[in-house]
């Protein structure tokens, strides 16, 4: 059975599609053959971020159409071995997909032996974003640490919890909290909110936190999922996310300000 | 039938041993119309091939109320041996016939008073609130004499399954209520176990209970109860209302904000006092 993982916010430009590459390929590190597939048609950015771009034929669109068969229109990964990309389609819209369709190309998918799906949600509730979520055994809500994302992150919870399959036939889907470009010095200044906030307003299990880093928008722009720079903080609050993700117990790590910053700030006061 | 207690603590809870709470269990009811030992236990084994899930400790209250023949005549004894033996617990009588109901004190039985009306042909299990001590002390008492019964038996037992009694329409929900979700409680009270997210609304015809922080709108007795009531664990509410009155946030921020509070009309204007 695979297991379907939906990567939503409802805010855009929170973080989904790079939390979907580096948590796909982190998955896919630890030997796991997954597949991570772009729901958001007309806007498709993975391939991007998967620096898979020029190597797309076919995608989500013409496979759910019978236009092209699932193994034409996977694209295996360069980095992580056991990922394979479903690029989304860049000349159609969001109303492309149908429920039949995509959960013939999910079953598919696990028929082929994939053990994890991550759906790339698009941003926004309508279809795009429900076509996303509704298949999901697990959703991945991905949000900043400011108010206004905090309150769609509680309107997506909310719609998966009602809306989804699992919610139809009476059960849940399990839920989890990943914040990203989290600068915990601004969290003490009071200018952000802090994971506590967070957690309590959303009441929900906290996946991670990803430290604001510029490694991130450097990745994407190089195309190399940040899990893969084992350097960055960001990087390492990504493998960490995987671990959990697959049943580790890990410790939460970049909540708060490093003791050498507080030390380098006392030295530059007194110099 | 006694099917609710109210919830009674002990006095002082830093030396109280024990504190009574009322509790309700679905319960079977084992009408017994004829008695004979060996039909009785003939049957009752039959049964418990077809259900063997069921005859493990199951809790039953006997009822003589359709019994044909001499009920003084019968030793609840017996019956009670037979039963402890296909792995049925008799915890109650119910029967209304004095002689039985010796015998039931003597074997501590409790006793249920008898029914009035002759519950539907179809549905035989009953609720009924119990003590569970009960059910270890008629176990012990009951491993005794035996005596020969004379007449035949005939044995009804009923589906296993514990039947659904709707007691108020109260509406319980232990998840929490997420934004752009509206919960409603038509004709009864709304319970939330969980926190009510701002932009989430629930309403409801009688009292408003949420076990968590209430951050959306809340609002209750909508079809005009002036008597409803709104209480929550902490206050920090979009919008409170009580039968049409209302009040936001901004008012709301003045006083017992993030507090646990209840919410009442008085005289036309809300109410929010500190809850204890």
């Amino acid at each position: 059975m695979a297991k379907i993982i939906v990567v939503t916010s409802g805010k855009g430009g929170v973080g989904k599609t790079t939390t979907s590459a580096a948590i796909s390929s982190g998955i896919a590190m630890r030997g796991h053959k997954t597949a991570v597939i772009d729901f958001d048609i007309g806007l498709r950015n993975l391939d991007i971020i998967m620096n898979c771009e020029r190597r797309v034929v076919y995608d989500f669109v013409n496979v759910i159409n019978g236009e092209a068969n699932l193994r034409q229109a996977l694209i295996k990964d360069k980095r992580a071995e056991n990922l394979y990309i479903l690029p989304a389609s860049q000349t159609r819209d969001k109303d492309a997909l149908s429920v039949e369709g995509v959960e013939r190309v999910l079953k598919e998918l696990a028929d082929d032996g994939f053990e994890y799906i991550i759906c790339d949600s698009p941003a926004g509730i309508e279809h795009g974003a429900f076509m996303a979520m509704y298949f999901a055994d697990m959703a991945i809500v991905v949000a900043n640490p400011e108010v206004s994302s905090v309150r769609d992150s509680d309107r997506i919870l909310g719609i998966l919890q009602s809306k989804s399959r699992r919610a139809e036939q009476g059960e849940r889907v399990e839920e989890c909290l990943l914040l990203t470009r989290y600068n915990p010095e601004r969290v003490e200044k009071g200018e952000m909110l802090g994971v506590k906030d967070v957690e309590e307003i959303l009441a929900t299990k906290l996946l991670g936190v990803i430290p604001e880093s510029e490694t991130v928008l450097k990745a994407s722009n190089q195309g190399i999922p940040v899990i893969h720079d084992k350097e960055s903080p960001a990087g390492q609050a990504y493998s960490d996310a995987v671990a959990r993700i697959l049943g580790e117990e890990v410790e939460h790590r970049f909540m708060s300000v490093e003791q050498k910053g507080l030390f380098q700030r006392l030295f530059r006061r007194s110099a | 039938m006694p099917l609710l207690k109210s919830n009674t603590s002990a006095d002082s809870p830093t030396t109280a041993t024990f504190r009574l709470k009322g509790g309700l269990f679905p319960l079977t009811l084992l009408e017994i119309s004829r008695f004979d030992a060996v039909d009785f236990e003939q049957q009752l084994r039959d049964k418990a091939a077809a259900a063997p899930g069921f005859f493990k400790q199951t809790p039953v209250v006997l009822s003589f109320d359709d019994f044909a023949g001499e009920v003084d005549t019968l030793a609840l004894a017996d019956i009670l041996t037979i039963c402890h033996s296909q792995g049925l617990l008799p915890v109650a009588l119910r029967s209304g016939v004095e002689s039985l109901e010796q015998q039931a004190k003597a074997l501590s039985l409790a006793i249920m008073p008898a029914s009035r009306v002759k519950p539907a042909p179809d549905l035989q299990i009953e609720q009924q609130t119990e003590p569970s001590e009960q059910t270890e002390s008629s176990a012990s008492a009951a491993n005794q004499s035996k005596t020969e019964p004379t007449e035949p038996c005939q044995l009804e037992l009923s589906p296993t399954d514990h039947v659904e009694i709707n007691h108020s329409p109260s509406k319980i929900i232990t998840t929490p209520i997420r934004s752009g979700q509206q919960v409603y409680a038509p004709g009864g009270d709304l319970i939330i176990m969980a926190a009510v997210s701002a932009g989430a609304e629930v309403l409801a015809d009688g009292n408003i209970h949420v076990y968590g922080a209430l951050r959306g709108r809340a609002l209750a007795g909508v079809k005009g109860d002036s008597s409803a009531r709104i209480f929550c664990q902490s206050l920090e509410a979009e919008l409170v209302s009580i039968a049409g009155t209302f009040k936001v946030d901004e008012d709301l921020r003045k006083e017992h904000w993030k507090m646990p509070v209840q919410v009442g009309l008085d005289e036309q204007t809300l109410s929010i006092t500190p809850l204890v």
